[in-house]
């Protein structure tokens, strides 16, 4: 019924059953708009927030989203920018560049959807741009993330204009094409603003100097955590394009890349969470040792349970050296099993660390007369973040039944 | 010890700011139901939940930790505290929209709530927990709603609030003293916590003025700042001859 709509030369599985799936996404996503209504309507008692936990799962699974999503950015960067010294990023990323934009875009713009419920007021999100404090990092997110939505909007548009049906008409084959040819500018663009805007996530925790778990010194105006969760996103953001490749093959029972792919990405990733984790180490060091002390505070200060040490191993040991010998150990890369759990626990060492300087951060009692805060979030958090995964899901199922968004899977599947 | 007197990043003659003896405070409340009432801050028929409900000046109980009779115990009242250091103040410097600001002429960390988004970041970069949310809708049952402050506006939900220092109190003493064909940039006034102290334990005033009773009192031997490591520079300074007391207002290790 709709084979006019699948590119050519490609099977896709029968529409009663591609239907389905996308009534159980639907459904999905209906219960989380359902539940970003009653925030709207009701107000955000209905979380579990409070006035100790200003900051919950909303936030955390924002940053740690935008961080995953950064595999468009940076293979962007790759492609466009860094192809010219390096050929080999071009000819293997042109592969899977396409998906990396998908996930990007699904990634920023469900974020903004979600952090339109984070603002007790969202009426007034415009007040951002027209009220902007210049000082605050959050300034900076706001004008970052819009920019850069829009961004990976102009770059999924040509994408959305190579459906065969669309490509047919004369004009919009034009206006795809010449999209195409100023994607480099677009991509550069989009490096730039994303740079910042995952920085100035970083920077969020980072400038609370009344808060010496998250606070850090820094460069100039910019905390280390600037750089930190720009580098942070730089390596967990291909991986998890990796993990979404990886997750279509299985679901189509298709091969769309070749695995030379998957390597470089393992390299790549492998190497930027590596220059992470040597300054991440340094940094917790340094805040362990020198800037805690300065607020009085030793380490141990900052951990008990549920909040506890394990939330540090987790981090550093679990989802980061672990994941730097998968992914950089020339004889393990050979292990698909070895190599996809390296690229599955770099994003979990990223997602752990958003945790910990969103909610963890607060849990911490300052004034040494105060208590420990624990918090949990209610369905009605717990809704909106599923329904972002759904929506996620969504998109890049869409992408694939009826675009072209891997180049490689006609030839990797003749039968 | 920092000074607010000294180290303030803002210039001028006017830094107001309060001192609270502990050694007179008996923790009878009257300051936070004081606070409360003069500023129109809502309520709900069940407060059982303390991290949802809307406070200005919390009083904190401070225990010695030891056994009968060595045992001791203090109230701890705790506005905001009004920082003013060399960062600009914690929340100040993170808010997105300039909804709240330090004023350099008077040292007082303002609120705008019909410019607050409710993005709660200046809740969560303060280590006081001075700031609260309104998580619900104000309402005040009859016949309080005929008992507001006039002069001050009730917040609607999903924005922060915080104590002002009275703030419309003094836009009303500046009033009286223009009215009067004197200098309203000096005027002296007390927030409503500070007349509302039986014992006196609340002294308000401008501590850049030597000669002030909080001046005074900010320089005496049991002053001491909470969390004076953070630089923060609080403009609310306590005394207490007990050094236990002292030693829990700070993290030390």
């Amino acid at each position: 019924m709709d084979k006019a709509l699948i590119p050519d030369g490609v099977k896709r599985c029968p529409l009663p059953l591609f239907g389905l799936w996308l009534l159980v996404l639907l459904a999905i996503i209906g219960w989380g708009v359902y539940a970003g209504l009653s925030v709207l309507i009701q107000g955000l008692n209905i979380t579990g927030l409070n006035n100790y936990f200003g900051f919950g799962l909303y936030i955390c699974a924002d940053l740690a989203i935008i961080a995953l999503g950064a595999g468009a950015f940076f293979s962007g960067f790759l492609y466009y920018g860094m192809s010219r010294f390096f050929p080999v990023l071009k000819e293997e990323l042109q592969k899977i560049i396409n998906l990396a934009v998908i996930v990007g875009f699904c990634c920023y713009t469900g974020a903004l959807a979600v952090l339109l419920l984070e603002i007790g007021q969202p009426i007034r999100g415009w007040f951002g741009y027209w009220h902007a404090n210049v000082h605050s990092m959050l300034t900076e997110v706001i004008f970052c993330i819009s920019c850069y939505a829009i961004v990976l909007v102009i770059e999924y548009l040509p994408i959305v204009l190579e459906n065969r049906k669309l490509d047919a008409i004369r004009g919009v084959h034009f206006f795809g094409h010449s999209l195409h040819e100023a994607m480099a500018i677009f991509a550069l663009t989009g490096t730039f603003l994303s740079f910042f805007h995952q920085g100035s996530l970083g920077g969020v925790p980072g400038v609370m100097f009344g808060r010496p778990f998250a606070f850090r010194t820094g460069f100039f105006v910019w905390p280390w955590t600037f750089f930190l969760f720009t580098l942070s996103a730089i390596a967990c953001g291909p991986s998890f394009t990796a993990l979404i490749c990886k997750a279509v093959e299985g679901v189509t029972r298709k091969r769309l890349v070749d695995r030379s792919v998957y390597e470089l990405i393992a390299k790549i990733s492998g190497t930027a969470l590596l220059i992470y984790f040597v300054l991440k180490c340094a940094d917790t060091l340094y805040w362990a040792l020198d800037t805690a002390p300065g607020f009085g505070l030793k380490l141990s200060d900052f951990y008990q349970e549920p909040y506890g040490m394990w939330l540090l191993v987790a981090e550093l040991g679990v989802g980061g050296l672990l994941p730097v010998i998968l992914l950089l150990t020339p004889n393990l890369g050979t292990s698909n099993g070895l190599l996809f759990l390296g690229f599955f626990l770099n994003c979990f060492g990223i997602c752990v660390n958003r945790f910990a300087m969103t909610v963890e951060a607060i849990a911490i009692p300052v004034m040494p007369f105060d208590r420990w805060a624990f918090y949990t979030p209610t369905w009605a958090e717990w809704a909106p973040v599923i329904a972002m995964l759904a929506y996620g899901t969504l998109i890049i199922s869409l992408s694939y039944r009826y675009l072209p968004v891997f180049p490689q899977e006609k030839k990797l599947n003749v039968r | 010890m920092s000074s607010g007197t000294e180290n303030g990043s803002h210039g001028g003659h006017l830094h107001y700011g309060m001192v609270i003896d502990l050694d007179k405070c008996t923790g009878c409340g009257a300051c936070s139901v004081a606070c409360q009432e003069e500023n129109n801050i809502s309520f709900r028929a069940d407060e059982s939940d303390k991290l949802r409900g809307i406070s200005w000046l919390t009083l904190y109980r401070l225990e010695n930790g030891k056994e009968y009779p060595a045992y001791r115990a203090i109230s701890l009242p705790r506005p905001c505290m009004h920082c003013s250091g060399g960062h600009d103040s914690p929340c100040t410097y993170v808010c997105p929209v300039n909804a709240t600001k330090r004023d350099p002429e008077t040292g007082l960390v303002n609120h705008i709530p019909v410019r607050c988004i409710g993005c709660r970041y200046c809740m969560v970069a303060c280590p006081y927990h001075a700031r609260s949310f309104n998580w619900w809708d104000p309402v005040w049952p009859d016949p309080l709603t005929k008992m507001l402050t006039p002069e001050v506006s009730p917040r609607m939900r999903g924005v922060i609030e915080k104590c002002t220092f009275c703030g419309h109190r003094l836009n009303r003493a500046r009033d009286q003293a223009r009215v009067a064909g004197e200098d309203p940039k000096m005027v002296a006034y007390t927030p409503a916590c500070v007349e509302a102290c039986p014992t006196k334990a609340m002294v308000f005033g401008n501590l850049k003025d030597p000669q002030s009773e909080a001046a005074k009192l900010a320089k005496d031997p049991r002053a001491f700042q909470i969390l004076a490591k953070l630089n923060t520079d609080p403009s609310v300074y306590y005394l207490s001859k007990e050094q236990w007391v002292h030693k829990l207002s700070d993290n030390d290790l």
